[in-house]
């Protein structure tokens, strides 16, 4: 089983695409399990058609300890197994202690079980690495390979080069590994070649461009993936292309993170400054 | 009348916990270091919770408790807790040179997302950890589980890291001790010793929390599983788990690390409970029970059948751990006594199916609950409710035992108003007749004190 998590700043568009990348796979015939690790709870909506879903800790609010993973874990699009972590209102208690519960209590009721047969599971975590709770994916026997969704904005790249430094500490000590940048394109002058530039700079490469595309948004209204909404259309085929990239990647490395003057330097040289 | 504010009539309740039946998940993880030789337990967290779980073991084993902690400061609770580590494993290694640092988390650490697997390994990593000496780790958040969980936790660190499975197969059993006395642990290994079945018990507490007066401190006493028992048992013939809630966890990890088979049976209080573990001894030592076992057992139940008429039918409260209070429960219906009211703090489905397996035919009135809300408060209601005739848990208890006038003997953890309990087991058929002495004296004294004149007698 190999086992991905998908980071990035928030709005970038990690949920989109990680589910649309999931639907690519589903597609291709592999059993896919996602966790989502934000307390919105949408990690996992386009897979299931909805927002349905009651979250591991809310499970675990209502009914205490005594779950059955039947209670979380729900089939969606392709067979693919949906969780949600789920977490507390906006302003109140710990979101970050939240994951770490949600997938303590997933391993202890054997969601990972080899009966299952699962060949990837995908966590899709909230923004930023901003606390340890948001870290979890990426300790021992957790998340292996990290994909940084990112665009040729600054924001997300300097939010990106702040995710390598998260996976370089927990990296040293163990085998989580930077697999590749996706840029999820926002149509930003030079996009494609700064986003490549800055993934050889951090020692990685990125792994596929997703071209922007107003398909992603229609298919999102009505609750679905690209390609299980209009799987003729090039934006699936974009989806596909990526999901078969990070099927076939076999680059995963200890990530170098710039200094800050380093990713304002790559900015001015691509022409984003002026 | 100190709780006089208690009501006999029973309110719902979904949060609040009154005078809870449990304790903090790094108590039981300092106590179950503790039974490792040379090892110092430390505390990865402010320096309160040291404070708090050193001064709770020794309250109840009336011994000094050695721990380290990592001090967080405010800023540690930002960044996190790694760099106070590292320092701290440096010093400790240096200055109080223990053989092992048992590393536990707490509320604060756990929360803040501190990954001591990884602190662990980086440390090793960085040369922190001198050659020959070693570091375990254990997560122990006290909002999940109870003390009971956080010994279970340590043990099966302890058991992730040492035992090693060579080509050699041992003669020998691997005993893994639920949360018992050093006294208890005694008695293990004298049992073991006649019964000619050798074995190593982890945890040992025994000559560590009962060291005698020699006039000179010892950082270290010479009591505790050591580091070549501990690697030896991944080539152990068996396991042996005392009690599930404490034990299963790490049997589990030995099975599946060094495929040691396990079994998993209650701590031996009582007749039943030790019957099965003699057996269960025997079956896995391969050997014969020897004369001397049976006939302590025949002393045990000579006195229960002389005192017969004192225990028949008396109504019986008990709080507690629920590895240690099954068995015990399971003794009071073997003696006739009635355990009407059970609670212990310490969640896990199975012990509600426990209670119904000894109870629901011989006490069917029984009322039994555990988890968070099935504190002391909620045992003191049911009394008001109905009386009882005898209370049985840890000191805590005295407040109730005084308000409604009842016989109380103190077996559980803490017990910090009394001494004796790490002095004289509980367990085996030795044990169960000091647990028949305890109770018939409690009886008896309040029988002697408040019967009236006619009917007091000198001949019991």
């Amino acid at each position: 089983m190999r086992k991905i998590a998908i980071y990035g700043k928030g709005g970038i568009g990690k949920s989109t695409t990680t589910q649309n990348t999931v639907a690519g796979l589903a597609e291709a015939g592999f059993n896919v399990m996602v966790v989502g690790c934000d307390p919105k709870a949408d990690s996992t909506r386009l897979l299931l058609g909805g927002l349905a879903q009651k979250t591991v800790l809310d499970t675990l609010r209502e009914e205490g300890e005594d779950i059955d993973l039947e209670d979380v874990v729900k089939p969606g699009y392709g067979g693919t197994r949906c969780v949600e972590s789920g977490g507390p209102e906006p302003g109140v208690g710990c979101a970050g202690r939240g994951i770490i519960t949600s997938i303590n209590l997933l391993e202890q009721l054997g969601a990972w079980d080899e009966k299952f047969k699962i060949d990837y599971t995908f966590y899709d975590v909230l923004g930023d690495v901003v606390c340890g709770g948001f870290a979890m994916p990426m300790r021992e026997g957790k998340a292996e390979e990290i994909y940084i969704v990112v665009s040729g904005e600054m924001m997300a790249m300097y939010a990106a080069n702040n995710i390598c430094k998260g996976i370089q500490k927990y990296a040293q000590a163990g085998v989580v590994r930077l697999g590749g940048l996706i840029c999820n394109s926002r149509k930003v002058d030079n996009e494609r070649e700064m986003i490549e530039e800055l993934a050889r700079q951090l020692g990685t490469k990125m792994i596929h461009f997703v071209p922007r595309d107003n398909m992603v948004q229609r298919a999102e209204i009505n609750r679905k993936t690209v390609i299980e909404f209009e799987p003729t259309h090039s934006q699936a085929d974009e989806y596909r292309a990526l999901s078969k990239a990070i099927n076939e990647n076999t680059n995963f490395v200890i990530p170098t993170p710039l200094a800050m003057e380093d990713l304002e330097t790559l900015l001015i040289d691509f022409g984003i400054a002026n | 009348m100190l709780l006089r504010h208690t009501t006999k009539e029973v309110k719902e309740r979904n949060a609040l916990t009154v005078n809870p039946a449990k304790t903090c998940q790094p108590v039981g993880a300092m106590y179950a270091a503790l039974g490792v030789h040379g090892c110092l337990p430390h505390s990865h967290g402010s320096q309160g919770c040291c404070s708090y779980h050193r001064s709770a073991l020794t309250r109840h084993y009336k011994e000094p408790v050695m721990a380290a902690t990592s001090s967080f400061t405010e800023g540690s609770s930002v960044f996190g807790g790694q760099a106070n580590l590292m320092q701290a494993i440096e010093t400790i290694f240096s200055v109080y040179e223990p053989e092992i640092i048992a590393i536990h988390s707490t509320c604060l650490s756990e929360t803040i997302g501190d990954d001591l697997n990884q602190m662990a390994i980086k440390a090793r990593e960085e040369g922190k950890v001198p050659l020959g000496k070693f570091i375990v780790q254990a997560a122990t958040p006290s909002y999940v589980g109870s003390h009971v969980t956080g010994y279970a936790n340590m043990l099966d660190a302890f058991v992730k890291y040492f035992p090693e499975k060579t080509d050699e197969k041992r003669r020998q059993i691997n005993l893994l001790s639920g949360w018992v006395e050093p006294a208890d642990m005694r008695e293990l290994k004298r049992i073991m010793k006649v019964m000619k079945v050798k074995s190593v018990l982890l945890p040992d507490t025994s000559d560590v929390l009962d060291t005698p007066m020699t006039g000179k401190f010892e950082m270290y006493p010479k009591g505790g599983t050591t580091i070549p028992e501990m690697v030896s048992m991944g080539d152990s013939m068996q396991t042996l788990g005392l009690g599930e809630w404490a034990t299963e966890k790490a049997a589990i990890t030995l099975d599946n690390q060094c495929k040691v088979p396990f079994e998993l049976t209650d701590i031996p209080v009582g007749i039943k409970a030790t019957d099965r573990f003699i057996q269960a001894l025997a079956k896995a030592g391969r050997v014969s029970i020897p004369e001397q076992i049976s006939e302590e057992r025949g002393r045990l139940i000579d006195v229960i059948t002389d005192m017969h008429q004192y225990l028949y039918g008396k109504r019986v409260a008990v709080y507690g751990d629920p590895d240690n209070i099954i068995p015990l429960i399971e003794f009071l219906v073997d003696m006739d006594m009635k355990p009407v009211y059970i609670v212990s703090g310490t969640p896990g489905k199975r012990f509600e199916e426990r209670m119904a397996e000894i109870l629901s035919e011989r006490v069917p009135e029984a009322k039994y609950k555990n988890g968070p809300q099935a504190d002391i408060f909620q045992i003191h209601q049911w009394i008001k409710d109905e009386p009882v005739d005898l209370l049985i848990g840890n000191t805590y208890g005295k407040y109730i035992a005084r308000d409604e006038n009842i016989p109380f003997v103190r077996m559980g953890f803490p017990i910090v108003d009394r001494i004796g309990h790490s002095y004289f087991s509980t367990l085996g058929y030795m044990g169960g007749l000091r647990i028949v002495e305890k109770i018939l004296g409690a009886l008896m004294d309040k029988q002697d004190a408040t019967c009236l004149e006619e009917k007091f007698e000198l001949v019991m």
